[in-house]
């Protein structure tokens, strides 16, 4: 018998099916197109980093900023719209599907996309050369350990908002500086003092650093385990506040 | 676990439902009978659909009793929604998957194999009638056609109980023939129905028992016809005068008087008595009406209101 949480995640993969095309360009195309004119156009500015071209340098931290960023983006109007709109999570409340069945099955699925799209930057990466450790192999999972720790926290966030613009303020006070600040396009030694702390509080950074690790061959800033720990409790901290978050909308 | 006979699928004792200060569902009981047919019938408000989301488990009763198959809603929620189907009062159906696919996915929330899944859903579309739409978006589908579909998607699991919120509003009278029709067949195989409506032919096609709800309590239950005959007169006579004198106590001890705004009620046990009378007395009423009793009489008889504002 199927599981819940298999049929849940089965549903959004039947609606991606409609989508996956549109979605072939943001997911697979335009991170090697931005990787392309970074790495090669600004690299030749930048000359190297640590000893390394800027396009090896950069490759594991947009990699991670993928992840990152496909999490968020799906977890936003998505997540919102299968209460608001189409009711989708009433519907499965009416059912044997529970709470626990319908984060699952919408992290599985975000984690399925990312993993995917990351497998596939890895290859396209490597064909540039631009893994210099077979520990690459590993990014994958990090870029999922990253895309939870990224998803789980918003998809709680658009589960108790009832109006899409605070989307905005996510987008421009969360998820940007966290992009911006994550030592995907510099090292965050660079950044002043002040702000340095914010980007210990990224989740993405720890997954950039991890891939960078990965890519590259040598040791992240802290202790693997302690950047993977980090990851770990901030997935499962949103992944609390997710099913807390699903649960308030649902009963009355 | 041996399985013992259930006297009621739905049993309820003082049931309230608040929301805030606000009560909704004001200490009703009720029991349904495995295989019956029972309706809620009132007005916009009346805590119909409150009522129906606390027996599909989806919403938490505030205080009371309340067993659904023998369960404990709070305990076994997730069991007993794998043996109800449920149609809410606003459609939630997929608008990005097609009807087919709309059947198939919530089979799959039900645990049924995929194959079984498409098993279902190629029986219920013949069910509905709406097999030449099967692989038709669902937005484009007219209001009839999405309450089809969601009650077809009700059915998936092969249900033991069904709760129905408002099946037929807003479709046209042969869709609402062919629902009528439909429901009447399930009943026949055993299912127990449970449904609210504002239409009282509804309510006297289609179920054996029903309550009259207002104000989030049951004011009156009982089969249709005995309802009717506790609160109502086998027959009634629509009177309607052209200009607005008080004719109401002109008719006085003829029988029960309701004056309504666009006509005058006459409840009594011979109708054509009752018209001969208002003419002896010489009032000259512009259109009289003779006609059965229904249980919107009841209803009005009631609440003093009218049931479908
Ligand atoms: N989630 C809720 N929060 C607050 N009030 C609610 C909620 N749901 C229902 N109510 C209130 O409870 C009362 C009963 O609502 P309910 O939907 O049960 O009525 P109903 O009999 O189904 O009416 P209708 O015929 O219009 O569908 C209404 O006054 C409604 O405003
Ligand atoms: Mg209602």
């Amino acid at each position: 018998m199927a599981h819940p949480t298999v049929a849940v995640l089965e549903r959004h993969l039947h609606l991606y099916r409609r989508l996956w095309r549109a979605s072939v360009f943001s997911s697979f195309i335009l991170p090697v197109l931005f990787l392309v004119s970074i790495g090669i156009g600004v690299g030749n500015y930048v000359g190297e980093i640590g000893g390394v071209t800027y396009l090896a340098w950069i490759v594991p931290g947009v990699m991670a900023s993928t992840a990152f960023q496909m999490a968020v983006g799906e977890s936003t109007y998505s997540v919102l719209g299968d209460f608001k709109w189409v009711r989708a999570y009433h519907a499965m409340r009416a059912t044997p599907v529970g709470i626990r069945d319908m984060v699952a099955g919408w992290m599985l699925y975000v984690l399925l996309r990312v993993v995917i799209a990351a497998v596939v930057f890895l290859g396209v990466t490597g064909l540039f050369g631009a893994l210099l450790s077979p520990w690459a192999v590993v990014t994958p999972l990090v870029a999922a350990l990253v895309a939870v720790a990224a998803a789980a926290p918003v998809t709680a966030f658009a589960a108790s908002i009832d109006n899409d613009s605070y989307f905005a303020l996510l987008f421009r006070f969360v998820m940007i500086p966290s992009t911006l600040f994550a030592g995907v396009f510099f090292p965050v030694e660079e950044l002043p003092g002040q702000i340095r702390p914010l980007a210990y509080l990224s989740p993405l950074w720890h997954g950039v650093e991890l891939s960078r690790a990965a890519t590259l061959g040598g040791a992240p800033p802290w202790p693997v385990a302690v950047h993977a720990g980090f990851l770990l409790l901030f997935a499962a901290a949103g992944l609390a506040w997710a099913v807390f978050a699903f649960r308030k909308r649902l009963q009355d | 676990m041996s399985k013992q006979p259930l006297q009621s699928l739905i049993h309820a004792r003082g049931l309230v439902k608040r929301f805030g200060d606000f009560t909704a569902v004001d200490g009703i009981d009720l029991d349904v009978a495995p295989g019956e047919a029972f309706g809620f019938l009132g007005p916009n408000g009346a805590g119909k659909s409150s009522t129906m989301r606390m027996i599909g488990c989806v919403s938490m009763p505030t205080a009371g009793e309340l067993r659904i198959l023998g369960m404990d809603p709070v305990r076994d929620g997730s069991r007993i929604r794998a043996r109800l189907g449920v149609c809410p009062q606003l459609d939630n159906l997929d608008p990005d998957l097609n009807v087919r696919e709309n059947l198939t996915t919530y089979a799959r929330y039900f645990g049924l194999s995929r194959a079984e899944a498409r098993r279902r859903a190629e029986e219920l579309l013949d069910f509905v009638q709406l097999r030449d739409r099967a692989a038709s978006q669902v937005e484009p589908l007219s209001g009839g056609m999405k309450r089809r579909l969601t009650i077809a998607r009700a059915l998936v699991n092969e249900p033991e109980l069904v709760l129905l919120d408002e099946p037929t509003t807003g479709l046209d009278p042969q869709a609402r023939h062919l629902l009528w029709e439909r429901l009447f067949r399930l009943k026949q195989q055993g299912t127990t129905l449970v449904l609210t409506t504002h239409y009282m032919d509804e309510a006297e096609q289609l179920c054996d028992r029903l309550v009259v709800m207002d104000g989030g309590r049951i004011a009156a239950e009982g089969s249709p016809r005995s309802l009717i005959e506790t609160y109502s007169t086998p027959e009634v006579v629509e009177l309607r005068f052209p200009d607005e004198a008080d004719y109401a106590g002109k008719l006085e001890g003829i029988g029960r008087v309701d004056p309504l705004p666009d006509r005058i009620l006459l409840y009594a046990d011979d109708g054509d008595a009752a018209v001969a009378e208002v003419h002896r007395r010489g009032l000259t009423p512009s259109s009289v009406l003779v006609r059965r009793s229904s249980l919107e009489d009841v209803f009005l008889h009631l609440t003093g209101r009218t049931l479908v504002d």
